[in-house]
């Protein structure tokens, strides 16, 4: 009689609480928090982690990660995060914010965020919509997208161009780390949570900025079921938000 | 700087120094600001002198940014502070419901200006309004002080750090244009203290050893939001028990002049001309306009004062003396335009006329 002896390689991370999720079906913010969680436990940070919640779907991450959390207005998770990291330079201070959020009404905060250098590490959601309000253009929609405020289809002449985040934010001087990531496959969420861990580390190793833009599935207001939704980030968005890391001063230094 | 057989420090400083200087020696730790006419001597002041004791400065990028990074340290439990001047404040509302609405201490100075729009920078009492009645959306109040020398601008600094953190809520100092330019001494009496238990049953550290703390002003869930206004409404009620307001030469007086901040030291002047000349008048000075000094007022009223409100605006404490009055009776009122200065002499005829 042989005995097997089983081996968990798989569990909630510590700092994922165990509590039904809440988004729709298909959408990608579990398994990003989930990421976020195992980057937090592996680094050791629940203890010393204050988030910062923004407005959206995203505003919900403290029924599901572990730690303490504010609240912080519209596309002011920067400037929030940048006050507490001020005041608490010893706790590891991140912001999980979408894309309305950080690309349209807080360009400005993550802008001089990443600038001025912060020691805070933000996880940027770019699902090319607005979810919470029910599916309106985003900062980031790409050209041709409809939406509940494209009918028509984002027109460049009319509404501009998608803006490109993780690119953007790179070209600053106070940037240690930026990259963007998917979480569409396997490959890419294991990519998504080595850049979380570099996004983090900068933080922890005093260089600068982290970043991390994560393109994420909204099927619900993209009108596709969660398998449509999981081809569309592959044959569209990535082909305009290319995937990468576009910043890493973390590896210049060793 | 000399310092006085008491030990105490007297200095000459502006009204917006003198602010500067108290938030200093209330224990701020953390400010942060954008520049604005007629209070950049603050940020200029703390920009000096907040590291040299290891304080921390930074110049925001907006008005918005520097209300959320208050948010952000008043939710650690630091005294944390930002000053701006009225369109600034305008700027800041959205961040001051926040901070009223998750219970967030912090202390917001508005040296204000005349507007509306951009206004200038001369004088104004313009933001009463704004500043009495929450200023941002939502039902919420912050608790105003408007001093009416230097030495009241230092005073009223430091007790606004204590009344933040006493409520768990937003405290405004009202000042304005005349206050933060003048020139007066003042008496240093307090020396920075910093308490680091402060804030430890609610403020933000990292959870270790303890639950989670969530510092928020979502409510979705049913009756939450009922239950939360009506916790800061209790909390906004019981801010009662500190109204502060100053009686001037009203025990014998017929006419009180009510007029508050920088208005409300012209018109003592006013009072002490005309009672040369024989009228008996007074001045009750509101220092907290929220709470606003109801009780006594009325309790004036119930004596059988009658009652000429001076504001620098076209009107607005004055609905408030209304409500302090009841109907027993009623207030005259004199208006100032926003950006007028404003002299003992303006007042008398106006006051004389209630004679």
């Amino acid at each position: 009689m042989s005995e097997v002896l089983e081996k968990q390689v798989f569990s909630l991370p510590k700092s994922l609480k165990d509590v039904p999720t809440h988004f729709c079906p298909g959408c990608h913010h579990g398994i990003i928090h989930r990421l976020v969680a195992q980057t937090i436990d592996d680094l050791k940070l629940q203890d010393i982690s204050i988030c910062v919640g923004s407005v959206g779907c995203s505003v919900f991450i403290y029924d599901y990660i572990d730690v303490d959390t504010l609240e912080a207005p519209h596309g002011r998770a920067p400037a929030v995060a940048t006050g507490i990291k001020r005041a608490r330079p010893e706790n590891f201070v991140f912001a999980y914010q979408g894309d309305g959020d950080l690309a349209a009404i807080g360009l400005s905060e993550i802008i001089h965020c990443a600038n001025r250098g912060e020691r805070v590490s933000i996880v940027f959601v770019n699902n090319t919509v607005y979810g919470m309000t029910g599916g309106q253009m985003a900062p980031t929609t790409l050209v041709g997208q409809k939406t509940t405020t494209t009918p028509y289809g984002r027109s460049s002449s009319n509404e501009g161009y998608p803006l490109k985040m993780a690119e953007m934010l790179a070209s600053l001087e106070g940037t240690a780390f930026s990259a963007r990531v998917a979480v569409n496959n396997i490959k890419n969420i294991i990519k998504t949570k080595k850049a979380l861990k570099k996004a983090f580390m900068a933080q922890i190793e005093d260089v600068g900025f982290g970043f991390v833009e994560v393109l994420s599935a909204c099927p619900t207001n993209w009108h596709l079921t969660p398998l449509e939704a999981i081809e569309r980030i592959e044959k569209e968005m990535i082909k305009y938000f290319p995937l990468g890391i576009y910043k890493d001063k973390l590896g210049d230094k060793k | 700087m000399d310092k006085n057989k008491n030990n105490k420090e007297r200095m000459l400083v502006k009204g917006n120094e003198a602010i500067a200087i108290g938030a200093l020696d209330a224990g701020v730790e953390c400010y942060f600001a954008y520049p604005i006419t007629p209070q950049s001597d603050i940020p200029e002041y703390l920009s000096r002198e907040l590291v040299k004791v290891g304080g921390k400065f930074l110049q925001a990028e907006s008005e918005i940014a520097s209300i959320n990074m208050v948010l952000g340290a008043g939710a650690c439990g630091k005294r944390a502070m930002t000053s701006s001047s009225s369109p600034g404040i305008s700027l800041k509302q959205e961040g001051i419901s926040y901070m009223a609405a998750s219970e967030i201490p912090g202390v917001i100075v508005n040296i204000t200006r005349g507007g509306p729009g951009l206004g200038g920078i001369q004088p104004s009492q313009g933001d009463y309004f704004q500043a009495t009645r929450g200023g941002g959306h939502g039902d919420y109040r912050t608790m105003v002080l408007a001093p009416s020398t230097c030495q009241e601008c230092y005073d009223l600094t430091i007790a606004a750090f204590d009344l933040a953190f006493k409520y768990r809520n937003p405290v405004l100092i009202l000042g304005d244009a005349i206050l933060g330019q003048m020139k007066e001494p003042i008496t240093r009496w307090k020396e920075r203290t910093i308490n680091p238990n402060e804030g430890n049953e609610w403020k933000l550290t990292g959870k270790k050893g303890r639950k989670q703390r969530i510092l928020k002003s979502l409510y979705l869930g049913d009756g939450e939001m009922e239950a939360h206004n009506l916790k800061l409404w209790k909390k906004y009620k019981s801010m009662e028990q500190d109204i502060k307001w100053e009686e001037f030469l009203v025990d014998d007086a017929e006419v009180v002049a009510v007029a508050f901040g920088s208005i409300g030291r012209i018109a003592k002047s006013s009072a002490r001309k005309l009672r040369e000349k024989g009228y008996k008048v007074g001045v009750f000075r509101p220092i907290t306009l929220f709470p606003f000094p109801y009780k006594p007022l009325r309790k004036l009223a119930m004596a059988g004062k009658r009652f000429i409100t001076i504001e620098n605006n076209t009107g607005q404490m004055v609905e408030d003396v209304k409500l302090a009055l009841c109907g027993i009776t009623d207030t005259e009122f004199f208006a100032n335009m926003p950006g007028k200065v404003s002299t003992p002499e303006d007042f008398i005829e106006p006051i004389k006329k209630m004679f």
